[in-house]
């Protein structure tokens, strides 16, 4: 077995273990000097993208991976950790490696003025490896250990500027959130555990009755995992976690959140698969109706605001709303072959498409916003100005992050938007009238923020402010290149990474199958 | 298919098609022409005299500084006859945690009823 088939076979521990260790090793490591721990931070979470690229080139071919810590025997009544990463697990764990690999390398300037930065790094590494756990698990127990760990040390990291009351307010309001939602959630795994007697997620979606039990567990999970993701009214918690963290946390916790966006989508179409075909359009229209509302009330709530990161943090809720639309009509004609290949897997490869986009553009324009902050110690729109005859790669940066999150061509918000609105419109009109709407605001939106920041005179207060460092300009430029790249070529991002995603949410007996070969249901 | 014919391949969405290289090359081609038109236009203007000075309908001109206009009052016309819902969204968010409590049980109970009723 050469080394690259070895890291294949133990990748699922391996993109968990490598920042979990990193992180305890962090605080050792800065006691040589502030260099060498941001340069093995970087090593770590560079190792950690590579083996998650890896592993996902193998299962967007088509294979599921399984791993088993503790028996191997799957028919043992033995407690086991079971991981299991299909297509959908490989594309969310891209999206967190992306974001926390560009997070550490933006911290190098943004944050190195600040102390304790051994424990906003290792705080970084946790959160990073919980996201991972989260998306990778094929455990329900498990995913609610790491959706407390990630919880956790996000919170911490929120709070991170102790000095700053509201900083450590937001750290606050987060972890009661979190720690409510998880409260249920757990309560729910108990349900379906003192039912089946199973935490495993495909041994559960092979035995699930859609009991009135079940029902119960169903919306727990549902609500739980969506207020994670700050889907509308459950979204307060959002903005104020998003607008104080550094911006480089910010980026973290957009990794985060969609982790649990995850789970709401792994919970209606895997565990819950096999029974909501029984009526997967209540489902389904449910969360269209999530999708509209967070829409709607994220961008309208983004056009009132006066405050860049909670403009954006606003924006980022709305942008949550598009994908709950593509996924949620997608899930209202599951089972139905016909629409399913007209409606359904388009409208569910704009959803996951924007999934990717959604935390690419949103972490552009937070980077972009925490660049402002570094240069001029100010976030208001009101007192900012003129900034772009300082800040040029900067406000280059902020223009594609416009024209990407307003999905306005050639960017890849585009392409996936389109995807979305064509969907829905055959599905009923009214949605993709909306989802339109929306974009349309979202661009006002960002059209304020330009103008507000980057245009106008050059205001005397800032004839001083210079460009950002280059680690910042380089993190801003590593998300930049992939916006437009995923925007030339989306057809290329959608054969490979988007559609095998769908299939895997889709084609969940496939999943199930893994554990239990004897499985005969799914689609 | 070879890599290039991939790359540059259009996108079929199902009930429509996205091709972003032709749609820059035609963007492109729309720049040219309007620079083009840009060039016939009128260039007798003489630069640093009265021509190229604001007219604020007879008012004194300010200093550039507090000519920008600031963030909030951007799109105000659009906020103000909207008033009424942006008023009721601002009373939604308190930013006191025990309403965001509230709005997770809110949810829930529609999720239950809606779900029961299944």
């Amino acid at each position: 077995m050469n080394i690259i088939d070895f890291l294949l076979q133990h990748s699922p521990a391996l993109i968990v273990a490598i920042p979990l260790l990193g992180a305890f090793l962090t605080p050792l490591i800065s006691r040589i000097n502030n260099k060498a721990r941001n340069i093995f931070v970087i090593l770590i979470l560079g190792l950690t993208t590579s083996i998650v690229f890896l592993l996902a080139n193998d299962v967007f071919a088509g294979n599921i991976h399984t791993y088993v810590f503790g028996s191997q025997d799957l028919a043992l009544p033995i407690v086991r950790i079971l991981f299991e990463v299909d297509a959908m697990s490989a594309f969310m764990a891209i999206i967190g490696s992306i974001l926390a690999l560009v997070a550490v390398i933006y911290s190098w300037a943004f944050i190195k003025e600040n102390t304790g930065l051994d424990k906003f790094y290792t705080l970084i590494l946790l959160t990073t490896a919980g996201m991972f756990g989260m998306v990778l698990t094929g455990d329900m127990f498990n995913l609610f250990v790491f959706l407390e760990i990630t919880s956790i040390a996000s919170c911490a990291l929120i709070a991170f500027w102790t000095n700053k009351g509201k900083s450590v307010e937001a750290g606050f309001k987060y972890i009661v959130i979190s720690s409510i939602g998880a409260l249920f959630l757990l309560f729910a795994i108990a349900l379906l555990y003192g039912q089946y007697n199973a935490l495993n997620i495909a041994t559960l979606a092979n035995a699930i009755q859609f009991s009135f039990l079940d029902k119960i567990a169903l919306v727990l999970l549902i609500a739980a995992f969506a207020m994670k993701a700050g889907i509308v009214p459950m979204h307060m918690w959002l903005p104020d976690a998003y607008s104080k963290a550094p911006a480089s946390v910010t980026i973290v916790l957009v990794g985060a959140t969609q982790a649990s966006l995850y789970g709401v989508f792994r919970v209606c179409f895997t565990l819950y698969g096999n029974t909501i075909n029984l009526s997967p359009a209540s489902i389904g229209w449910i969360i269209v109706l999530l999708g509209l509302i967070t829409m709607l009330l994220g961008v309208a709530m983004a056009l009132i605001q006066s405050d860049f990161k909670r403009l954006i943090a606003f924006s980022a809720v709305a942008e949550i709303g598009f994908i709950f639309l593509g996924i949620g009509a997608g899930l209202t004609v599951l089972g139905n072959a016909e629409m399913m290949a007209a409606i359904g897997i388009p409208a569910m490869s704009g959803g996951v498409f924007h999934i990717m986009n959604d935390a690419l553009d949103i972490g552009l324009l937070f980077l972009v916003a925490g660049a402002i902050y570094y240069a001029t110690r100010e976030t208001s729109l009101d007192k900012l100005g003129g900034l772009a005859r300082n800040m040029k790669y900067t406000t280059v940066f902020f223009i594609i992050g416009l024209f990407a999150v307003s999905g306005i061509p050639p960017m890849n918000g585009f392409a996936s938007k389109l995807l979305i609105y064509e969907s829905t419109f055959q599905l009923n009109p009214i949605l993709s009238i909306v989802a339109i709407l929306s974009s349309i605001m979202l661009l006002a939106v960002f059209v304020k923020v330009f103008h507000s920041v980057f245009l106008g005179p050059s205001l005397p207060k800032f004839k001083e402010v210079k460009e950002v460092p280059k680690s910042m300009l380089i993190a801003m430029g590593i998300i930049a290149s992939i916006i437009i790249v995923f925007g030339l070529f989306p057809e290329l991002i959608i054969n490979n990474i988007v559609e095998p995603a769908v299939s895997a949410l889709v084609n969940y007996g496939d999943y199930i199958r893994e554990v239990i070969p004897t499985f005969t249901g799914g689609i | 298919m070879s890599m290039l014919e991939t790359l540059l391949g259009t996108f079929q969405t199902g009930s429509g098609f996205w091709n972003p290289i032709v749609w820059i090359i035609v963007a492109a081609l729309v720049f040219l022409i309007t620079y083009i038109l840009r060039g016939f236009g009128n260039k007798k203007y003489k630069k640093g005299t009265e021509q190229v000075k604001s007219f604020l309908s007879g008012n004194p001109e300010y200093e550039k500084e507090k000519m920008h206009v600031k963030g909030s009052n951007l799109f105000w016309g659009f906020t103000e006859s909207l008033k009424w819902i942006f008023d009721i969204l601002h009373k939604m968010h308190t930013g006191n945690i025990s309403d965001y409590v509230l709005w997770f049980v809110i949810v829930m109970a529609v999720l239950f009823l809606l779900v029961g009723l299944m």
